[in-house]
């Protein structure tokens, strides 16, 4: 660097990045970079989510049956961990603003231990559609997509699919390609959102955090508040919808 | 008239940012935005180098009528692969990356972009992306056009195309987060007094652009994604063998890769209105209609996307929807082409290197936008659909647009980015050879096209020879016109007589700082009080420096007093 330069450098906040003029400057940045990065998220999701109610429209029996056969149990357990979770990282970022050090720290341990929870139950689902074939095309090697199908009459057996009048297994297997594209797609976000807040867990350990400087911890809950929201999209779309045709 | 007050920095500790550091490793892990805009230089260049080959081979295959050259199944690949290589790797990224890198943060008076590390990282995914995109041409290269379609892509093709594709995926997101950068930077980083209609145009459309990029390419990454997993898992919702439906993908790839082409020409139309204005010493004419128009080209090219599927079963309400929007983005470019040109009026216009080449972009683009409306028309674009009118028609806007701007930028701030002056006479005279060359390659296309020549086939009937004779002929010409920037660019770079800060003498933030610029950009955080392109009597002209560290309130004082 330039000596002229450095030598008009002003002495500030240690956390302050060389190119901003002040800690606000840096502030308003990091929080709109992640709000505009949330806005290609939205775009990224977009697609699938198009091409989720085209098919939704064009395949409505098949649909409603391959959801009927997803474990509504989980998925809505699930979808309380998540609230949770967005619970505990306000908290967290509420602790970070008002200096609160240990709640801080505590919050973003729940924080992550939900996520992981959430990671955990979500591995189950998966595993017990393996387990019924269930997982699309010929990816898992000795699995190809082959559910079994309840015959009309024969007995119950709860790895079978059951078919309403005009589903065709075949856009049942379309389901479960869309199904596992968003869920899979939102777990790498999931993912990626525990990996930051360890982060951001290490550096709150460290103190880094308090009053004048929390940007990270903020906008880390921008993130996860934007995953969680996903899920509340992908919840009803994927669990709920078609549901009550099944005792029609 | 007296050289507006500058904020370089003084002539004894004159370090710039080239000098600042040395060896590989100060270029490889800057996080200063000039260098990296350097590395895009070099490697875009790279890149434009490769998709010229290619170009060179479909020109030499279409001289003669016969299949000759090239058997049919390499002739897909080239042109596939020049596609690709022209429009992700060089194209797309071409003004952004380089010249927007390296000037939206002097333009607004700012130190460095918003993300210096995100922006570095953009630089090494986009490398990351060529390298694979490179390896897939060296494996065995694609042969599903650039455009990917469904089913042939899914699981007919026997080329790289999941490979390909991750390389596209990968180099996608180096775009979103330039996108990011510069809006972030744009809305926050700007210098005291630098409001937003302070702001040069370039800047206007650079922001624009970054919308596109950020809503834009994250469709295009899904796509290409579910894509790849389709032709791997064999299931999915692109091929109609597996209940999907082929002209959902053409939706999502036209509802990126339509707005793309604005992705590639706002930039393009910014470096336009600053030579326009610049060389006429003039106020640009309306201001306002050219920013905005800029804004409202973002916003109706994301509804035309369509007007790609007038002949791909959409419904023919649908297409009257689509023709209708396309032609009224040609509204807000049209506003551009009209106030560029009553800028020229009562102008001191001067002829150097670089309004040579945004006088070309003018009359090329709206030869470009022009034909363009024959396309949105529904019955007219049945008839020319997939013939050489297209390929004319996006090679005026792609090549006479961008790639002219593309040029003339890097001319005008040439002495900014190396301190060197590049050499005139042989600037003009590459300049003319590229416009000629240009036209002599595009023009007959138009012809055969309108008479029914089909693109993508490397035979055709005998009596579209005389065009292709031309348009090879051309290519040579355009060739030609620009290796000669290429060799005396370089050569300028070391023996180029040195350049001064302000060379052309204009009002403009970055002519205020030493030429090359300092890591920091300004010696002292600059304070606007003039409008931008305010070529007015030096008296009315106040500059006034303030040195880092001070208050704010001082500069705002200073700004109210007025």
């Amino acid at each position: 660097m330039a000596e002229g330069v450095t030598a008009v450098h002003e002495a500030s906040h240690p956390a302050l990045q060389h190119h901003f003029e002040n800690l606000e400057q840096q502030r308003e940045a990091g929080a709109l970079g992640m709000w505009v990065f949330l806005v290609t998220e939205i775009m990224f999701f977009g697609g699938m989510f198009l091409a989720y109610t085209l098919y939704r429209s064009q395949f409505p029996a098949a649909f409603a049956s391959a959801s009927n056969h997803l474990d509504l149990k989980l998925g809505a357990i699930n979808t309380v961990v998540l609230i949770l979770s967005s619970f505990t990282m306000a908290l967290a970022v509420y602790s970070a603003q008002v200096g609160k050090q240990r709640n801080l720290i505590v919050c973003l341990i729940l924080t992550i231990i939900l996520g992981l929870t959430f990671l955990g139950i979500k591995a189950v689902e998966y595993h017990d559609k393996y387990e019924d074939s269930l997982i699309p095309g010929k990816l898992i090697p000795g699995r190809p997509f082959s559910p079994g199908v309840q015959e009309h009459g024969a007995p119950e057996n709860k790895h079978n699919l059951h078919l309403l009048p005009g589903a065709t297994v075949k856009n049942v297997e379309m389901f479960y390609w869309i199904y596992f594209a968003m869920t899979g797609m939102h777990a790498v976000h999931m993912i990626i959102g525990v990996g930051l807040l360890s982060v951001i867990l290490f550096w709150s350990w460290r103190g880094k955090y308090g009053p004048e400087y929390h940007n990270p911890v903020e906008i880390s809950g921008l993130y996860w508040h934007f995953v969680d929201i996903v899920w509340i999209f992908l919840f009803p779309l994927l669990y709920l919808l078609g549901r009550h045709l099944e005792h029609m | 008239m007296k050289a507006p007050e500058t904020f370089e920095t003084p002539t004894a500790a004159r370090v710039n940012y080239i000098n600042a550091e040395y060896g590989v490793k100060s270029w490889l892990l800057t996080k200063d935005h000039k260098r990296i805009a350097l590395l895009y230089l070099g490697s875009i260049s790279v890149f434009f180098f490769i998709g010229g080959l290619y170009a060179m081979f479909i020109r030499l295959e279409l001289l003669t009528p016969q299949g000759d050259l090239l058997s049919s199944t390499t002739y897909n690949k080239v042109f596939t692969q020049h596609g690709i290589i022209m429009i992700f790797f060089f194209l797309i990224p071409s003004i952004p990356a380089t010249l927007g890198n390296f000037l939206v943060p002097l333009m607004i008076g700012a130190k460095d972009l918003a993300f210096p590390r995100i922006n570095l990282l953009s630089w090494y995914i986009y490398l990351l992306g060529g390298v694979i995109t490179i390896w897939a041409l060296l494996a065995g290269g694609v042969d599903t056009g650039w455009t990917f379609y469904a089913p042939y892509s899914t699981t007919y093709s026997n080329s790289y195309v999941v490979l390909t594709g991750v390389g596209i995926f990968i180099s996608g997101f180096s775009s979103i987060l330039t996108g990011l950068n510069f809006v972030v930077t744009i809305h926050t980083m700007r210098a005291p007094g630098m409001t937003w209609f302070r702001l040069p145009l370039f800047i206007w459309s650079h922001y624009a652009a970054s919308l596109i990029m950020i809503l834009g390419t994250p469709v295009i990454a899904i796509t290409i994604l579910l894509l790849a997993f389709e032709r791997l898992a064999h299931v999915g919702i692109f091929d109609p063998a597996n209940g999907g439906d082929p002209v959902l993908f053409q939706h999502l790839f036209w509802f990126y890769s339509h707005p793309a082409v604005y992705i590639m020409v706002l930039p393009g139309m910014g470096v336009v209105s600053e030579l326009i204005a610049n060389f006429s010493r003039k106020n640009i004419f309306g201001y306002k209609f050219v920013a905005f128009s800029s804004l409202a080209i973002a916003v109706f090219g994301f509804l035309v996307w369509g007007h790609h599927l007038f002949v791909a079963s959409q419904s023919v309400y649908a297409g009257m929807i689509f023709s209708f929007l396309s032609f009224a983005v040609a509204i807000p470019s049209a506003i551009k082409v009209f106030n560029w040109t009553a800028t020229l009026y009562k102008g001191s216009i001067s002829y150097d290197t670089p309004m040579l080449y945004a006088l070309g972009f003018i009359g090329l683009f709206t030869v470009g936008g022009m034909t363009g409306l024959f396309l949105a028309s529904l019955a007219v674009d049945v008839h020319l659909s997939d013939t050489y009118f297209i390929v004319a028609h996006f090679h005026y806007i792609m090549v006479g647009g961008t790639l002219l701007a593309y040029l003339g930028g890097l001319h005008y701030w040439w002495p900014k980015i190396t301190g060197r002056m590049y050499p005139e006479g042989w600037g003009r005279f590459s300049a003319l050879v590229v416009f000629v060359g240009f036209n002599l390659t595009f023009l007959p296309q138009f012809v055969a096209g309108y008479l029914g020549m089909p693109r993508r086939y490397h035979a055709y009937p005998p009596e579209f020879q005389v065009f292709n004779v031309l348009s090879t002929a051309g290519a040579s010409v355009l060739g030609v016109g620009l290796v000669i920037p290429f060799i005396y660019l370089l050569w300028s770079m070391r023996y180029g007589k040195r350049a001064e800060p302000n060379p052309w003498h204009l009002p403009g933030l970055e002519w205020r700082t030493s030429s090359p610029p300092p890591t920091e950009n300004f010696y002292a955080t600059p304070v606007v009080t003039w409008e931008a392109y305010e070529f007015a009597p030096p008296e009315e002209m106040q500059v006034i420096g303030r040195m880092r560290g001070e208050g704010l309130e001082v500069a705002d004082a200073v700004i109210e007093g007025e």
